[in-house]
């Protein structure tokens, strides 16, 4: 019944940071079970279309549905993998720590993580090879080992859908081997990995379908159908210039995005 | 000395009290401020230390009483306004957090030193005791104050033990946290609400001006001795109490002598000496890797001149004068006396007045520095291609800094290569000659 429904749904989302949109009204669906890539020129949105879709800010318009539900509903299904960068890697904590994280639940706020919790944390990490550094201290890993550890808390979770910012950014070849590894076995056992990738010659490698971004869709789809000149041209070849225009507008005017008491037709 | 026998034997009440007290505040101040440390949240801390100072006057204004009870409530509400326009001033405003935390700080400070100095000029009965609260008195502290204290910390610890996990999550990744569908907003206010607390016990001993010290000096001292949050919580409190109660005992002895600066006094003390002698991270530690790497890098190098000089008479294993080794590779006196007397500890080489000869052992080492120096220039040359005129300066940092593990797939990507870029012979250690 699940599988019919698509694994993700964004409509018409609009999206701004500092007051400026910096996605306008996005609108795709992804089906379950591919390893897709959202891909696009630096500052295309593409980190924020996923911060919006995990409910880390509030769109200006529109919505997403993972499973045809809202976030809410399904969290517990959907695991995310932050940049590395965007924590400090000096905080006092191990390795199997960070992993146990990916077990905190809404529902056991209070209660200690069980025996079933731990045994799934460790085979989280054996399963991105990094068992050995169970007790390691987070900032004395390598960079590749770091984004490793986010995945196994990630794999933790045991959710349905991942979504993953820049996992590929700044690692060894040997992490990029077992990201890789690990994602084939995620499609065959039938999960959605949505990835933020900013690297064009890797993406067509590494996925099977495409979100292709700057700023509004580009294109979405399987990626033979995707990766086409016509789109990566329209994608890579420079920003729309009146579109920046009305984005700088709405920001230093203060202008509302969307106007109050407008609503969409259902 | 008497004093000193008379304030830690515990028997006066007044001591009692005052231990009790200082027991208590560097309990909740640096239980809560290990987390306000790994949150970033240090100026956040100070900021709200000089803010609770207008809500704890216009709480004594209003009921003038100085129950402890009351004025908390007074510190608490004006520690709760000072986050929240913290809070507006950043996301509503232009305003970058450092400038938000700075005007609040300074202005709510302003705003308290006047009331305060309105309420000792006006006829309030009882005024005397407020103006502790900007450099702490831990002799005043009475027994309603300690069992105040004794309650807040009680909802402090409590409240720590029960969300610590999620705190711990809270500080390292909020995002995360909020995308797992924890109450991120809920966490932060209580964990807010027990800084403020926190904080207004603790300024009873050091003050408002002083009160970041006492939040932040322990962890800060605790995180370089652990890499476990849990150990560092405790270290940080071991520092937090030793320093209040030697605070204390300094004020408790001289008269007028405020306890605060005291405290930090020792605090900064304990912070200077973890951060020069912890294991690993201490300023001492890396002094010491410093001077084993310089030590390991002089040694390899002279092993290595020594090899250079057999490999151009054909004899690995004579007699060589040290000037003539000096001519391959120079060594300061100081330098050349270590390496010498490590070298020969090491048994690598065997000293006898002016000259010195490899052993067996040595040449085996001699022979892996060179080996590492040459399979570099080659993995330059044919990897990196770097021209082989360019390589050399390269290869004498990196030979030193080989593991054997690296050793190993070096040779492998190479093909256990016979000789280097400049058709030098690569030694390896298994062959006879």
């Amino acid at each position: 019944m699940s599988k019919a429904q698509p694994a993700l749904e964004v409509h018409n989302l609009t999206a701004s940071y500092n007051r400026k949109p910096v996605l306008w009204d996005i609108d795709f669906t992804i089906p379950q079970g591919q390893l897709v890539g959202i891909v696009g020129p630096n500052g295309s949105g593409k980190t924020t279309l996923l911060k919006a879709i995990m409910g880390l800010l509030d769109p200006d318009s529109g919505f997403v549905e993972l499973k045809g539900q809202p976030l809410k509903a399904v969290r517990e299904e959907v695991s995310y993998v932050p940049q590395r960068e965007s924590v400090d890697w000096d905080f006092p904590a191990d390795v199997l720590d960070v992993v146990k994280m990916g077990r905190y639940r809404k529902k056991n706020l209070f209660k200690r993580l069980s025996s079933e919790d731990k045994r799934i944390a460790v085979e989280s990490l054996e399963k991105v090879d990094m068992l050995q550094y169970a007790d390691r201290q987070i900032g004395e890993l390598s960079g590749g080992q770091q984004q490793r550890v986010f995945i196994a808390r990630a794999l933790a979770q045991q959710g349905e859908i991942y979504l993953m910012d820049e996992p590929f950014v700044g690692v060894d070849a040997a992490t990029e081997d077992a990201i890789l590894k690990l994602l084939v076995e995620m499609k065959e056992a039938g999960k959605t990995v949505i990835i933020v990738h900013h690297d064009l010659q890797t993406a067509f490698e590494f996925f099977d379908w495409m979100v292709l971004l700057n700023t509004r869709l580009v294109a979405c789809g399987p990626k033979e159908e995707v990766f086409t000149k016509e789109y990566l041209q329209e994608a890579y070849g420079g920003r729309l210039t009146v579109l920046s225009k009305i984005g700088e507008l709405i920001s230093s005017k203060a202008f509302p995005i969307r106007e109050k008491g407008f609503s969409e037709k259902k | 000395m008497e004093s000193l026998l008379n304030f830690f034997s515990f028997q006066d009440p007044n001591v009692q009290l005052v231990v009790l007290g200082m027991l208590f505040i560097s309990l909740s101040s640096s239980m809560v401020g290990s987390f306000a440390f790994l949150q970033k949240k240090s100026l956040v801390g100070d900021a709200v230390a000089h803010a609770l100072l207008p809500g704890i006057a216009i709480a004594f204004m209003l009921t003038g009483s100085k129950n402890p009870w009351v004025l908390i409530v007074g510190a608490l509400f004006s520690g709760w306004v000072s986050i929240l326009i913290m809070d507006l001033l950043t996301k509503r405003s232009k305003l970058k957090m450092d400038t938000s935390i700075a005007l609040v700080l300074s202005v709510m400070f302003g705003l308290g030193i006047l009331l305060l100095t309105h309420i000792q000029h006006s006829d309030f009965g009882n005024q005397s005791g407020l103006d502790k609260f900007l450099f702490g008195n831990a002799a005043s502290l009475n027994l309603t104050d300690v069992q105040a204290f004794g309650f807040v910390t009680l909802i402090i610890v409590v409240l720590v033990g029960v969300f610590y996990r999620e705190f711990k999550l809270l500080a390292f990744n909020y995002d995360y946290a909020k995308t797992i569908g924890l109450p991120v907003k809920t966490m932060s206010f209580v964990m807010n609400t027990l800084l403020v607390l926190a904080i207004t016990t603790g300024i009873q001993a050091v003050g408002v001006v002083l009160m970041a010290a006492l939040l932040i000096a322990p962890a800060a001292a605790a995180k370089t001795w652990t890499h476990s949050l849990s150990k560092m919580i405790g270290i940080a409190m071991i520092f937090a109490l030793f320093s209040s109660l030697l605070g204390s005992f300094i004020s408790y002895t001289q008269a007028n002598m405020p306890t605060g600066p005291w405290i930090v006094v020792i605090l900064t003390l304990f912070t200077l000496l973890s951060l020069l002698f912890a294991p690993k991270r201490g300023a001492f530690a890396r002094m010491k890797r410093q001077r084993k790497n310089s030590l390991k890098i002089n040694t390899e190098n002279f092993l290595k001149a020594l090899y250079h000089l057999g490999e151009k008479e054909g004899a690995q294993l004579d007699w060589f004068q040290i000037n003539a080794v000096l001519e391959q590779r120079s060594f300061n006196k100081v330098t050349l006396k270590r390496t010498l007397t490590n070298l020969s500890k090491k048994r690598n080489l065997v000293l006898d007045q002016n000259r010195v000869k490899l052993t067996k052992a040595g040449e085996v080492e001699a022979k892996r520095v060179v080996r590492l120096h040459r399979l570099w220039e080659l993995y330059l040359t044919s990897r990196m291609h770097f021209k082989s005129d360019h390589i050399h300066s390269n290869a004498e940092t990196v030979e030193h800094i080989i593991t054997p593990e690296i050793e190993k797939e070096l040779i492998k990507e190479l093909g256990s290569p016979l000789l280097d870029p400049h058709s030098s012979k690569i030694p390896y250690s298994n062959e006879h000659e």
